[in-house]
């Protein structure tokens, strides 16, 4: 291929990558009635009804904040317990390491499905359905190996030199985590942080299941049972699909390197 | 100060390496004791079982009579320097060096008088505030250094502290630690593979080799009596010449012969048994040029390195054309390459070990300096 | 100056650091097991009984591999298998390609590094729902953009979602489309690695760039196509989200996949024992992908420094 035809290509793929986005965004500022008569590249006229819609007629809102509270815990407990578990993987010594750090992989690739229909009936026992940690507590199924995993590959790239200097000036296995380990590992931590957010903010099938009305549904759940009173509002529904994507549109904006740097070490699955 | 002892310690990787092989070493309370080999030798791994990074696999480690081999570094009152210095990055200078003292619940004012002495002792007062990446490499070098000193330990630890300094500053720095060790009288364990840093420093050498101690004893005592060939080509730059001779006894005198050289010494005893391979082992300095046809041996120059003090000759001998001889001659000898020229050996500096064993033979003709 | 050390009571302080990292791992592993392990057990019993909730008077008797059988047997169970291979096949082609693709053009890049990963990014980033939704919308008959072109450019398109084989299309499209750049950033990383300098000597030999790309790049980027491989084939195997949302199986079940066909018989027919062996087999053909992949993977990555 000749060296010109590269920036084409790319030009080519980003304006097919973009372009989905782009028409979504569009057509959520657009009338209803406009929406499939003649569409255009682009628009002559814009209009916020269908944001308005959502938040004023049918309380988007209640969606948002559950899949903030949601997505929040689970990212609070995933850091907390993961990061001190993978410290323990990746530093200490003690026998069956390798064998536990399997399972964590083999868990991370349960597929939901799988494990759906026990999770139903655990939480109808426990009366968790179509509650905040009804949801956090599945949500960790995936959640947790991935922080996991993230977390000792990072550890492992930290020189042992620094917990040996702690530990020869005198700090105990406790100390050294805290006050040299963990003030050191704060970007680590902020990948599987945002990575944890993304997924649990992202998460469909286990929100379908265990929720049962809309005062607990998450933001997907809440846009895919959007019914209109004669056809599908299609205005509204593309306009939620906004909203449910500045969040993490923002996140990747924010955190690009970060995020790529934290999937293409050590193989974390899609 | 303390004293520090390994009895018959050995330590075995998981993946079945063996990087220590039954180790006693005793050193004494003040030396400075320098664990000197190539890499892969295990002296890393001696300082670290030491320091109770690691744990011995068999074997007893004792620190002023105390047996420490179940103690854990924390509890150990030793101090480390390491080769990358392992500064806390998020942590300024001065509580870089404070960090040890807390740990030993000292009092504010007790670490603030401490961490300023140490400072000014090693120059770098106006360093305190800063951090570590804002740093050169010579100053981390010394905040490690200050890190260890401020804690007034039982014995400190280095390991290869100056690999990573350039040529000049480490000349320098290794004046300052043999000043610091006649200073504070410390107990000093030190690791290197630089032989040149080993003899400067040292109280006492240890020359290690694939886990076992080779040698132990005072540094010119290994140059000048080095206990077998490996130990003899280790130290000493540029390395120890050897040859394999046969040996024979003729009317009183030992001739040692190879197709190389042929050379005649004094029977000064039973040292050198009849007809086994001996090893000669001469040092570049103590071999003289001679005009050929005159001498033990003869071979052509290959190489000249001028090294501006003296000059390296590289000799291509007749009889042993595979390893070249290297001779150091004054600056100003005459000398090109391609000419033909005799070598002889001086007499009172030659080095007998049994050819087979590589051990030092007794009653060899080497006169102590 | 220091208090003599403590005597750590009985044996070496080996056995303290276990306890700590054990007192460290045993919170996030004891979710883990209750979250993850236990339901993979229970599903793995509950498939050997029979347990329909919309017939409790049968209780739940044992009946063996039961459920297996009729799943060997189910048509419906089948077609799903049949329609899953099919998308694998087809979504993972594609995305290893464009995303090869892909990730050769950004390491070309010169300039804007930063904006267009980021731009490459966000497919990835969205909820799968809204990468659903999207796509049918594009797709939707009469009035979409997909038609308007195709009609523009003189084509007859179908209606795409009343059409059982046309269906699959926009399915397909919407998951290349959401993967691809997770695919292209993998490799990129393993593209990366590759040593320029091998590059340029293999051009001083006189290699053009076809002959380099299939003599230096191919078989050094040969792990990290695999790795790509192996997991999106592995969640194309799963995929339920986009499926459920633009689809819902159908048109009928014409779109249906193992895993909508398995959340159907759970939260629709409600039948816990028959849906659970189905769940076994999905998660047996997940694991023998996951086997791979950690073989893959090598044993490196559970290692630890020699100690």
């Amino acid at each position: 291929m000749k060296v010109q035809a590269w920036p084409l290509v790319t030009i080519l793929l980003v304006g097919a990558i973009l372009f989905p986005l782009y028409w979504v965004a569009i057509a959520s500022l657009t009338p209803e009635g406009r929406l499939f008569a003649q569409p255009t590249l682009v628009p002559d006229a814009l209009v916020l009804d269908h944001y308005r819609a959502l938040f004023g007629e049918r309380d988007f809102w209640t969606p948002v904040r559950n899949s903030l509270v949601v997505a929040g815990a689970t990212t609070a407990f995933c850091v907390a317990l993961g990061a001190v578990c993978a410290y323990a993987l990746a530093r200490l010594r003690f026998r069956g390491k390798a064998a536990i750090l399997a399972l964590v992989l083999a868990v991370s690739m349960f597929p939901q499905i799988s494990i759906v229909s026990p999770l139903y009936l655990v939480l109808r026992e426990l009366r968790l359905l179509n509650t905040y940690p009804g949801l956090v507590l599945p949500y960790l199924t995936f959640a947790m190996p991935l922080t996991i995993w993230l977390l000792v590959g990072f550890f492992r790239q930290l020189p042992p030199e620094l917990e040996e200097a702690g530990l020869m000036d005198g700090a105990g296995r406790l100390r050294t985590l805290w006050d040299i380990i963990l003030p050191l590992s704060w970007p680590g931590i902020a990948t599987a942080a945002i990575l944890t957010f993304l997924y649990s903010w992202n998460e469909f099938l286990f929100a379908l299941s265990f929720t049962l009305g809309p005062e607990r549904h998450t933001v997907p759940v809440a846009i895919t049972l959007f019914r209109g009173q004669y056809q599908v509002p299609w205005g509204q529904i593309l306009a939620a699909a906004m909203v449910a994507t500045v969040p993490v549109a923002a996140l990747a904006l924010a955190a690009q390197r970060r995020i790529i740097a934290g999937l293409t070490s050590g193989a974390v699955k899609g | 100060m303390a004293s520090i002892a390994l009895q018959r310690v050995s330590k075995t990787f998981h993946n079945g390496q063996v990087a220590v092989r039954d180790v006693t070493l005793d050193i004494a309370d003040g030396e400075l004791l320098v664990l000197l080999g190539p890499s892969g030798s295990g002296k890393s791994t001696v300082l670290r079982l030491i320091a109770g990074l690691e744990i011995p696999t068999s074997g007893r480690i004792t620190i002023d009579g105390g047996d420490v081999t179940r103690v854990p570094p924390q509890h150990r009152d030793l101090a480390m320097v390491f080769q990358s210095y392992a500064l806390y990055p998020h942590k300024s200078v001065r509580e870089n060096l404070a960090f040890g003292l807390r740990m030993r619940h000292l009092d504010a004012a007790r670490v603030a008088a401490r961490v300023n002495a140490t400072a000014a002792a090693l120059g770098i007062e106006a360093l305190l505030d800063r951090r570590p990446a804002q740093l050169s490499g010579g100053q981390r070098q010394r905040v490690a250094l200050g890190r260890a000193i401020v804690r007034e330990p039982r014995a400190f630890l280095f390991d290869e502290p100056l690999s990573n300094l350039d040529p000049v500053l480490r000349v320098a720095t290794r004046a300052e630690l043999a000043v610091l060790h006649r200073r504070l009288s410390a107990t000093m364990v030190y690791v290197t593979h630089d032989q040149e840093e080993a003899m400067t420093l040292g109280t006492r050498i240890a020359v290690m080799r694939d886990g076992a101690i080779e040698q132990v004893a005072p540094a010119l005592e290994v140059y000048h009596q080095p206990a077998n060939t490996f130990v003899a080509r280790f130290v000493g730059s540029p390395a120890m010449n050897l040859w394999t001779c046969a040996s024979s006894r003729i009317e009183g005198r030992v001739r040692l012969a190879s197709r190389a050289l042929s050379i005649e010494i004094e029977d000064t005893g039973a040292a050198v048994p009849d007809g086994i391979g001996v090893s000669v082992g001469v040092r570049p300095h103590d071999i003289d040029m001679v005009p050929h046809g005159q001498g033990d041996g003869a071979g052509r120059i290959e190489v000249v390195e001028t090294l501006g003090s003296t000059t390296v000759v590289h000799l291509r001998v007749d009889g042993s054309p595979d390893e070249l001889v290297r001779v150091i001659v004054p600056a100003d000898t005459p000398m090109a390459a391609d000419q033909v020229t005799g070598f002889r050996l001086r007499r009172d500096r030659l080095h007998l070990f049994d050819a087979r064993t590589g051990r030092r033979l007794a009653g060899d003709s080497v006169r102590r300096p | 100056m220091m208090p003599p050390p403590p005597a750590t009571a009985g044996g070496s302080w080996r056995r303290d650091e276990a306890r700590f990292a054990w007192a460290l791992a045993l919170p996030a592993l004891g979710v883990i097991g209750l979250v993850a392990l236990f339901p993979i057990a229970w599903t793995v019993w509950e498939s050997l009984h029979l347990h329909d909730l919309r017939m409790p008077w049968l209780g739940r008797p044992f009946v063996g591999v039961a459920n297996y059988a009729e799943a060997m047997t189910d048509a419906r169970f089948l077609d799903a298998l049949a329609h899953t291979a099919g998308f694998v096949a087809a979504t993972v082609t594609l995305e290893m390609s464009a995303g090869l693709v892909l990730a050769l053009a950004l390491d070309r890049l010169a300039r804007a590094r930063g904006l267009i990963r980021t731009a490459v990014l966000l497919p990835w980033a969205i909820p799968t729902v809204v990468a659903a939704l999207a796509w049918r919308f594009i797709f939707e008959s009469p009035g979409g953009v997909a038609n308007a072109a195709l009609v523009r450019l003189g084509m007859a398109p179908p209606t795409w979602f009343a059409d059982a084989a046309a269906a699959w299309i926009p399915l397909v499209l919407a998951d290349v489309w959401k993967t691809t750049p997770f695919v292209a950033l993998l490799l990129l990383a393993g593209l990366q690695n590759i040593d320029r300098s091998l590059h340029d000597a293999a051009a001083i030999d006189g290699a053009g760039p076809w002959q380099q790309f299939r003599q230096i790049t191919l078989p050094l980027l040969a792990p990290a196509l695999l790795v790509a491989f192996l997991f999106r084939a592995l969640d194309a195997f799963r995929v339920f989200d986009v499926v459920y949302v633009m689809t819902g199986g159908g048109p009928g079940s014409a779109t249906e996949t193992i895993a909508i066909y398995t959340f159907t018989v759970i939260m629709q027919h409600l039948r816990f024992g028959f849906g659970s062996a189905l769940s076994v087999i999905v998660f047996a053909v997940a694991f023998l992908f996951a086997l791979a992949g950690i073989r893959l993977l090598g044993g490196r990555a559970f290692e630890d420094r020699p100690s």
